[in-house]
């Protein structure tokens, strides 16, 4: 068995906000998915995922900002990986 | 040299967007010359280049950023006296190459009061096979450092450039963007020249419209791909960077500043 991985990025720390971003790897190599190959995420929220099968295996802690730091922005905060396991 | 200069609205939409674009914006005679230019080369200059220096009088280059709205978008910007940070010719060869991972130039760049302009070039279309270059409007203020953000394959209300002949975007120096594989059977080229400024970057632009009230709505535009939290701390430091730029320390949007500032001293 190998890993396929879906990362989704939502508006809220909620599971079932809307997706903002996603990113998706193939360990079987049937598909190449790369930078900027789409404008539709794969589903519309994070539980719509969870609906077709693929497992959430981590998600992003809520972090308080760093004291002098509140106001300044970064990285996207709302990260979910799920995994599918295929041939 | 003739320019146009940009308008406060326009300003206010680069602010929020991080970007400008200017559609055929280049002549089609340069356009014409420009595959048989950059195929050859650009000499490469110091870094830090004045740019009458960099570009002579009458080079491909100098023709290009004297094209007058061009010129006029530059002045606006990065002022008079711009120096050359670096210069290069991209190409994207047929059906090859890979998706460059997402990233923003150079290193980590937190300078709020003042900022680089890179000028991209395309001289031919650009067609939605030949992988334009992705860009993920209002991302030049996150705070991330280069490609660490190659995580992100997709964001809802990225820009994957497509373009007419001649078309130059000006992009602040923290924008998220990457080139995109080409899938098409001809050969993608594009110029880039990052400037950096020698004179603060104050009401350069005219301002003759600094207080249309198009000004705080440009200021104000959320897109698609930011978390609605997140998207008030941008609207948040646009407006610290339209008050370094415009020198007026009271300017808000939505009293978002000034809300969180407000400390009275007067005892009741």
């Amino acid at each position: 068995m190998k890993q396929q991985v879906l990362v989704l990025y939502l508006a809220t720390s909620a599971l079932d906000a809307p997706v903002v971003g996603w990113a998706s790897y193939d360990g079987t190599g049937r598909t190449t998915p790369t930078t900027g190959d789409g404008d539709e995420p794969p589903y519309d929220s994070g539980v719509a995922a969870l609906r077709d099968g693929w497992r959430l295996f981590q998600a992003s802690q809520l972090i308080p900002p760093y004291p002098g730091h509140e106001y300044d922005t970064s990285f996207l905060k709302h990260e979910f990986f799920f995994e599918k396991l295929a041939d | 040299m003739e320019t146009t200069l940009l308008t406060s609205v326009e300003v206010a939409r680069f602010v929020a967007q991080g970007f400008l674009r200017l559609d055929a914006a280049v002549p089609e005679e340069l356009n014409a010359e420009a595959i048989g230019v950059l195929s050859a080369g650009i000499p490469p200059v110091p870094y830090g280049t004045p740019l009458p220096l960099a570009f002579p009088e009458g080079s491909f280059a100098r023709r290009l950023v004297e094209v007058p709205r061009v010129a006029g978008a530059l002045r606006s910007l990065v002022g008079p006296d711009p120096t050359v940070d670096h210069h290069a010719v991209h190409v994207r060869e047929p059906q090859g190459g890979s998706a460059q991972p997402l990233h923003g130039d150079a290193i980590i760049d937190t300078r709020t009061d003042a900022f680089d302009v890179q000028l991209m070039y395309f001289p031919h279309e650009v067609s939605p096979a030949m992988g334009g270059t992705l860009l993920v409007p209002g991302s030049h203020l996150r705070r991330t450092n280069e490609s660490d953000t190659g995580r992100y394959q997709n964001l809802r209300g990225q820009i994957r450039l497509t373009c007419p002949a001649g078309t130059v975007l000006l992009l602040h120096h923290g924008i998220w963007h990457g080139g995109r594989r080409n899938d098409s059977a001809e050969r993608r080229y594009m110029f880039k020249i990052r400037f950096n400024p020698t004179v603060r970057q104050v009401r350069l632009w005219d301002t003759a419209d600094l207080d249309d009230p198009a000004v705080p709505e440009e200021l104000s535009t959320r897109f698609p791909w930011y978390e609605p939290a997140t998207g008030r701390l941008e609207v948040y430091n646009r407006v610290a960077m339209w008050r370094a730029m415009t020198g007026f320390d009271g300017f808000d949007v939505d009293h978002w500043a000034t809300r969180v500032s407000n400390r009275p001293r007067r005892i009741a």
